[in-house]
C-alpha cells in the first residue's frame, strides 16, 4: 500500500450545529488524517443546503468536501469516527486519482491527435508554396 | 413494438435544442436525425457528481436517470453520468424518487 491515492470526502453535518462546531469538526477530521500520515489537499464547506429527502428528519444540512491523499488507512479510521458522530448525517468517500488519470490520458491522446493535424496541415501547406516558407515547421 | 417506458412521450427541457426525436404521432417510428452526445462535443472527461445543475437536467420529475434513447449520451458519457446521478442520491443532493 505504498502508492498514493486521493480520495474525495463529502459528508454532511447537522444543521442544528453552529458554524463554531463546523469548524471544530473539520479540525478533529484534519487531526485525524494527519495522524494517519495522510494530508489533506483540499477543504470546502460547501455551505447549507436543502437535502434532496430526509435524513434523520432533518430536512437540510451543511455540506463539507474534503480532498485526501493517502495510502486508504485513514479513510478507514475516518470513516470509523465519522459513523458514530451524531452530528455527521452521511458521509461518502470516493476514489478519484484512478479516474482523473484516465481523464488525464484522454485529454493528452485529444492534445496530441490535434498537433498531429495541425502539423499535417502545415506540412502540407508548406509543401504547396514550396521554397517561401518552410522554416516554421521544423 | 411494446414499450412500457411511459415517458417516452413526454418533453424534457433540453430536448428542445435538438430536433424532436419522434415527428407526428403514429407517423414514421424512425428517428430522423441522431441525437450526438452533448459531452463528446464539449469534450467532458469526468462528470462530478457535485454538479447538480448538470445532472438535474437528467433526472426528470420523477427523479429517474433519462435513458440513454432520450439524453442522447453516448454509451461512455451515459455510464459516467448514472454513476454521477447515483452518487449525488447518496448524499442527498439529487432524490432517489420524487413525489
Amino acid at each position: 500500500m505504498a502508492e498514493k491515492r486521493t480520495y474525495e470526502v463529502v459528508f454532511i453535518i447537522d444543521p442544528g450545529a453552529g458554524d463554531d462546531e463546523v469548524m471544530r469538526l473539520s479540525e478533529s477530521v484534519q487531526k485525524i488524517i494527519t495522524g494517519q500520515g495522510g494530508s489533506i489537499t483540499k477543504t470546502e464547506v460547501m455551505g447549507r443546503r436543502q437535502l434532496a429527502y430526509e435524513i434523520n428528519h432533518k430536512k437540510d444540512g451543511t455540506y463539507v468536501l474534503l480532498e485526501v491523499e493517502g495510502s486508504g488507512v485513514e479513510i478507514a479510521e475516518l470513516e470509523r469516527r465519522m459513523r458514530v458522530n451524531d452530528q455527521i448525517l452521511r458521509y461518502m468517500t470516493i476514489r478519484v486519482d484512478e479516474d482523473r488519470r484516465r481523464a488525464d490520458k484522454l485529454k493528452d491522446r485529444r492534445a496530441n491527435k490535434a498537433t498531429r493535424r495541425t502539423g499535417a496541415k502545415s506540412k502540407a501547406s508548406s509543401s504547396a508554396s514550396n521554397s517561401e516558407i518552410d522554416n516554421d515547421d521544423a | 413494438m411494446s414499450s412500457n417506458y411511459e415517458d417516452r412521450d413526454r418533453d424534457y427541457g433540453f430536448e428542445r435544442e435538438y430536433e424532436r426525436a419522434m415527428p407526428g404521432r403514429g407517423g414514421a417510428r424512425r428517428m430522423q436525425r441522431r441525437k450526438i452526445c452533448r459531452f463528446c462535443i464539449e469534450k467532458v472527461d469526468l462528470i462530478d457528481f457535485k454538479d447538480v445543475k448538470l445532472l438535474q437536467s437528467y433526472v426528470p420529475e420523477r427523479g429517474k436517470i433519462l435513458p440513454r434513447r432520450i439524453s442522447g449520451a453516448c454509451a461512455a458519457h451515459q455510464r459516467m453520468l448514472a454513476e454521477a446521478i447515483k452518487r449525488a442520491r447518496n448524499i442527498a443532493l439529487l432524490p432517489y424518487a420524487a413525489d
